[in-house]
């Protein structure tokens, strides 16, 4: 292992009266895989961009090789051979891999699209990739996009690579390829920092990991020396333990919601759904897996009656009177008429579910503001819905009437799930109801499902999270690119064969409009 | 690299968590000041009067007698009624320009039951005719774009400016059809009977603009915040999105405020032909309509609080004509003061929301 690439002392930011980093120290050497670990809002980002040129410190120094620097811009951050693949891509849709690689570098001869090339051909026989320089962004997969940022930075000459939460997007399989990749550019003498949360692939790829915690850095420690349960400790300041108690499954299932041959399409007209079956049961999780943008949005809007359905069926079996009833083709309001108790957490929290603008009493009222003959709104029973459920959830706000904009991401989805579930639903529909959450927030919404399950709820969830998808669901679909791939017991599979199966028979062009 | 240059960026923006209100309002009269003390100097510059008194005179041109207390009342009933209508529709995220249009149709259409009843009516009934004619009028100008808008998804902000004009030049055909002469100007209609006016209270010719304008304002500030209505009107204009997941008709809720806005326009259009003037011109609404949306955004579509914002427009536009008169400049002197002080009002609101941090000097010293 060799010298100290890059060393931070002292960086401080501060967002108003948010303080995002305070006092860090940091140190990559040549030749390593740092992991930098911490939950959402620690910091880790923020921390990065500083290095990258995004933002600018309001304390502290950096240092490459040795001597001081200041980066006030990507293009200093790029002299310095600092490269940063963002979690969320930069790259122009309609150019080819290669008019990406060199887009705003500027080069004094004329530019040879051979010569770039032949060179990008060299890089990736380097590290391994597999990149055509001539394919169009939008015609590839979210893992081939993220193989031509690193490219990109590569292509530039960079010796320290920044990549944000990389695998958050990929399947087991496309993340084992990536971690590869980046052994081989670790024993090149490249430093590398990644930024995750899942603590297996942490203890998988580096070779020291630092943990922030509310914008700290808590302390660095070597991977060998760590595991699971240490780093966990660290990252939250408390032992907590990470289990989900998964109930039984229900012994005689009772079919509540079956969707049969449901087909639809997005507004750009492009098939989203095709042929989609399957029965979500009372008193069971059924877990939805499947790359990002495969069509998961689509079926649970398509279910609530907010995306129109161009073929199939979409019954209902009513426990209080034993009805069945089709939802296909009816608003949202005709669903809640026929009495179906149908709840939905969409992904999209504050453009959907919630109104960011509103307080939280106004936000209870959105499901039940109808209710009565008067003119007038009713506020009492809304706001003692909100208090009791600031009160149960731990909802951190100053009060009631804090738009709910305001408050942080574990608590808007507190919120939400809490209305959600205190209509009462026979149905339970989350979309990615973890997402951005901490830990212990994270762990109050899987509790949460789990409780609306024993409770006889059909639950559908859908996660991004292989592990906890294994470990809460009961039954999981896997979808990919629109269509079921598979339905598995989620007590006997493995994550392989997941993974497996959402990529099976998947055609890029429509999963590229998903992504930009 | 060659050499290490220490460049720092001078300052940084940052937002700022929750101000104390009254840290709000020290802020803003800051902004006051200043803009006092920078038209000052653009008073000595352009025209070497004394600012203090040119100062005096905006307020004596306000509140200098009776009769112009009740104007500037008057004035700011009309600014307040048109911000009224548009706030509804703004708070939808409708950006509805076509105030101006709404209101020229409704004072069209009340002049049109003046002109043709001559006085084969009472009074009070070619009043409720004339109210109602205006009213509906108003509605169906604002309607017709929310119907393109509801169905469509058209640009509201271009289809409501182009209905202006379609306005503007209607009344002005309907003076030429009325006034065959070609002077293009129409006379005070029903001088004589009064049929049509509004009646004095108080012996005031404008208390009965200003009482139904202050009943609008309490009616409006209710509806927008304790009915289910104006509850929903919060939702479509906070997210779509979310209007539908929760089953909101949006196409509904876009008809039905837009009909109200377009109510209110057609009713201020009733007020000023009715209560005001007796007679029609184009330029009847004097640029309210554009004005009105100022109103509203600087209060924040809160109807109480436009009664402020409104008075803070009307009482510069009357200050600013009342200083081209005293002092015989040139109107624009007065307009560029207006300007200023709006530039500043206006301007301080980024400071109330954000905070700019100087950058304290970097510990030097290499190393």
């Amino acid at each position: 292992m060799g010298q100290v690439a890059i060393e931070l002392k002292n960086i401080t930011k501060c967002f108003g009266p948010v303080v995002a980093n305070k006092g860090i120290n940091l140190t990559v050497k040549k030749g390593e895989i740092l992991s930098l670990l911490g939950e959402n809002g620690s910091g880790k980002t923020t921390l990065m961009n500083m290095i990258s040129g995004i933002y600018f410190p309001d304390e502290g120094h950096i240092f490459i090789d040795g001597k001081e620097v200041t980066i006030t811009s990507p293009k200093d951050a790029f002299q310095y051979n600092i490269g940063m693949i963002h979690q969320h891509f930069k790259l122009v849709d309609v150019f080819t891999a290669a008019e990406n690689i060199v887009l705003g570098l500027q080069e004094k001869e004329k530019f040879n699209m051979k010569k770039v090339a032949a060179r990008v051909a060299e890089i990736s026989e380097k590290y391994g990739f597999e990149i055509d320089p001539n394919k169009k962004i939008y015609e590839m997969s979210v893992s081939e996009k993220q193989t031509v940022e690193i490219v990109k930075v590569l292509y530039r000459g960079a010796n320290i690579l920044i990549l944000d939460e990389p695998t958050a997007v990929l399947t087991p399989q496309e993340t084992q390829k990536l971690f590869a990749i980046l052994r081989r550019m670790r024993d090149d003498g490249k430093a590398v920092i990644i930024i995750t949360h899942k603590l297996h692939e942490v203890l998988a790829i580096s070779d020291r990991v630092s943990v922030l915690r509310k914008g700290e850095c808590v302390g660095t420690v070597d991977t060998k020396d760590s595991s699971e349960s240490s780093l966990t400790e660290m990252m939250v300041g408390k032992k907590i333990s990470l289990n989900i108690e998964r109930g039984d499954a229900p012994k005689e299932p009772i079919d509540r919601l079956v969707v049969g041959s449901l087909d639809c399409y997005n507004r750009e007209g492009i098939k989203v759904l095709k042929d989609v079956c399957f029965t979500a049961r009372a008193g069971e999780i059924l877990g939805i897996a499947g790359i990002a943008g495969s069509g998961q949005r689509e079926l649970l809007e398509a279910i609530a009656g907010l995306q129109p359905v161009r073929r199939g069926k979409i019954l209902y079996n009513n426990p209080v009177n034993g009805a069945q009833e089709n939802l296909r083709d009816k608003t949202p309001l005709q669903i809640r008429e026929l009495g179906v108790r149908l709840s939905f957490v969409p992904e999209d929290r504050l453009g959907m579910g919630l109104v960011g603008d509103m307080d939280i009493v106004d936000n209870m009222m959105l499901r039940s503001y109808k209710k009565g003959n008067s003119l007038f709104l009713e506020h009492k029973e809304p706001r003692d819905l909100a208090e009791r459920i600031i009160d149960e959830l731990e909802v951190v706000t100053p009060d009631a009437n804090t738009p709910v904009r305001r408050l942080s991401g574990g608590n808007v989805q507190k919120v939400l799930v809490g209305r959600e579930i205190a209509a009462a639903p026979t149905v339970l529909m989350a979309a990615y109801p973890v997402r951005g959450l901490d830990i212990n927030s994270s762990y109050v919404i899987y509790n949460l499902l789990n409780q609306q399950k024993q409770e006889g709820v059909a639950v559908i969830f859908v996660g991004e999270d292989l592990d906890v998808l294994l470990e809460l669901s009961d039954r999981i679909l896997v979808i990919s690119s629109g269509k079921v791939t598979g339905l598995v017991d989620a007590r006997s599979t493995t994550k392989e064969e997941i993974g497996l199966l959402m990529t099976k028979g998947s055609s890029m062009p429509e999963r590229g409009a998903e992504h930009d | 690299m060659t050499e290490r240059v220490k460049k720092e960026p001078l300052m940084h923006i940052s937002k700022r968590a929750d101000l104390v209100w009254w840290k709000g309002w020290i802020i803003r009269a800051v902004a006051i000041v200043a803009a006092l003390l920078v038209c000052a100097l653009v008073i000595v510059w352009l025209t070497g009067y004394n600012p203090i008194k040119v100062y005096a005179e905006m307020i004596r041109g306000n509140f200098g007698t009776k009769r112009k207390i009740w104007i500037l009342l008057q004035r700011l009933a009309m600014l307040l009624c048109i911000s009224l209508a548009v706030t509804p529709a703004f708070k939808m995220k409708f950006w509805n320009l076509g105030a101006q249009g709404q209101v020229l149709m409704g004072a069209l259409a009340a002049t049109a039951c003046m002109f043709y009843s001559k006085s084969s009516l009472p009074s009070w009934a070619l009043i409720l005719v004339m109210f109602l004619a205006a009213v509906i009028s108003g509605m169906i100008w604002a309607f017709i774009p929310a119907i393109f808008k509801a169905n469509w998804n058209t640009n509201e902000t271009l289809f409501t400016l182009m209905m202006n004009y379609i306005a503007i030049q209607s009344v002005k055909y309907a003076v030429a059809v009325w006034v065959p002469n070609g002077s293009g100007k129409l006379p005070i209609l029903n001088p004589s009977t009064h049929a049509g006016w509004l009646p004095d209270l108080f012996g005031q010719e404008y208390v009965v603009n200003i009482l139904i304008v202050a009943l609008v304002t309490i009616l409006m500030a209710i509806y927008l915040k304790y009915t289910k209505q104006g509850y929903e009107i919060s939702v479509v204009g906070g997210s779509e999105n979310t209007a539908r997941y929760v089953g909101i008709s949006v196409k509904r809720v876009i008809l039905r405020t837009l009909l109200i806005s377009g109510a209110l326009c057609g009713l201020a259009g009733f007020l000023l032909v009715s209560g005001t003037n007796h007679s029609l011109t184009e330029s009847i609404e004097e640029g309210m309509g554009f004005t009105a949306i100022m109103v509203s955004w600087l209060a924040k579509f809160s109807p109480i609080t436009m009664v402020f914002t409104s008075f803070l427009i009307v009482f510069l536009q009357r200050g600013a004509s009342a200083i081209a008169t005293t002092f015989q400049l040139n109107e624009s002197v007065a307009d560029i003061l207006t300007g200023i002080i709006l530039f500043f009002i206006i301007g301080c609101e980024f400071f109330i929301r954000y905070k700019v941090n100087f950058r304290k000097k970097s510990k030097e010293g290499d190393k």
